[in-house]
């Protein structure tokens, strides 16, 4: 499991627009750089990140090896009511990591 | 007549051809036209947040905020940043709609050399609008080792 740092607001009033924060361990490597032997080392980057609240995909994003290592991803969504938020990411060699966060709306 | 010996000695010369390592102000072009199907995009309205002069290209923040009242009869369907000399045109495409409540996107891109960054949003409407950045780069990312 690749660490991560989520900032979710723990509450929000109703209607409020909330900032959602995510970063995670990758490495996203580009599959264009050479390794100390000078073979070419093959891509293997995080392709996608969703996040589904309330039932509804809010925010997808589809990254390219341009995206930095550890990638980080700042969006914002409106509170509409108490659920989990849930952010996944899917990359390459098989990676797949889901992190869930509690909010409660007022 | 071409020996062994003669190939070796134009080995280093092979080492000088041009690599297809990077994009190209064309490719970038093609890039934004597979993500609005070749309509027509209007420059306003999106703003692209990113330092004018960047020491370390491995980790560059930007930001991209659309002005839109993102309401279900009005917002921005979706996002991407493209760039003209990274080894590929594109960057990031986030897709968002009305539940987003503003047109923000924020992460950390990676930039092979100095060059022209352009974001694209596309709106409910259909219309397409951008914005443009020109980045110097002191410190490149090793993209190309």
């Amino acid at each position: 499991m690749a660490r991560v740092l989520i900032n979710v607001p723990r509450t929000a009033a109703r209607g409020e627009v909330i900032t959602i924060r995510t970063l995670i361990q990758h490495l996203m490597e580009t599959g264009y750089r050479p390794d100390a032997n000078g073979v070419v080392a093959p891509r293997d980057i995080i392709r996608r990140f969703t996040c589904r609240y309330d039932g509804e995909v809010v925010f997808q994003a589809e990254l390219s090896p341009a995206i930095a290592a550890n990638p980080f991803l700042s969006f914002t969504t409106v509170a509409t009511r108490s659920g989990v938020v849930e952010m996944s990411w899917e990359g390459d060699n098989g990676f797949a990591q889901t992190e869930t966060r509690d909010l409660t709306v007022t | 007549m071409i020996t062994p010996r003669r190939l070796f000695l134009a080995a280093p010369g092979l080492l000088l051809l041009p690599r297809a390592a990077h994009a190209t102000a064309e490719a970038m072009a093609e890039a934004v036209r597979g993500f609005t199907g070749g309509a027509p995009v209007t420059r306003g309205r999106v703003t692209l947040d990113i330092s004018p002069l960047v020491e370390n290209g491995n980790t560059v923040p930007l930001s991209v905020v659309v002005d839109s009242p993102m309401t279900a009869a009005d917002h921005v369907r979706a996002i991407a940043v493209f760039n003209e000399r990274n080894p590929q045109p594109h960057v990031i495409t986030a897709q968002l709609g009305p539940r987003a409540g503003r047109a923000m996107l924020a992460t950390h891109m990676r930039l092979a050399t100095s060059q022209r960054l352009l974001a694209v949003a596309s709106l409910s409407d259909g219309s397409f609008w951008s914005d443009e950045a020109q980045v110097v780069v002191t410190l490149a990312a090793c993209i190309e080792g």
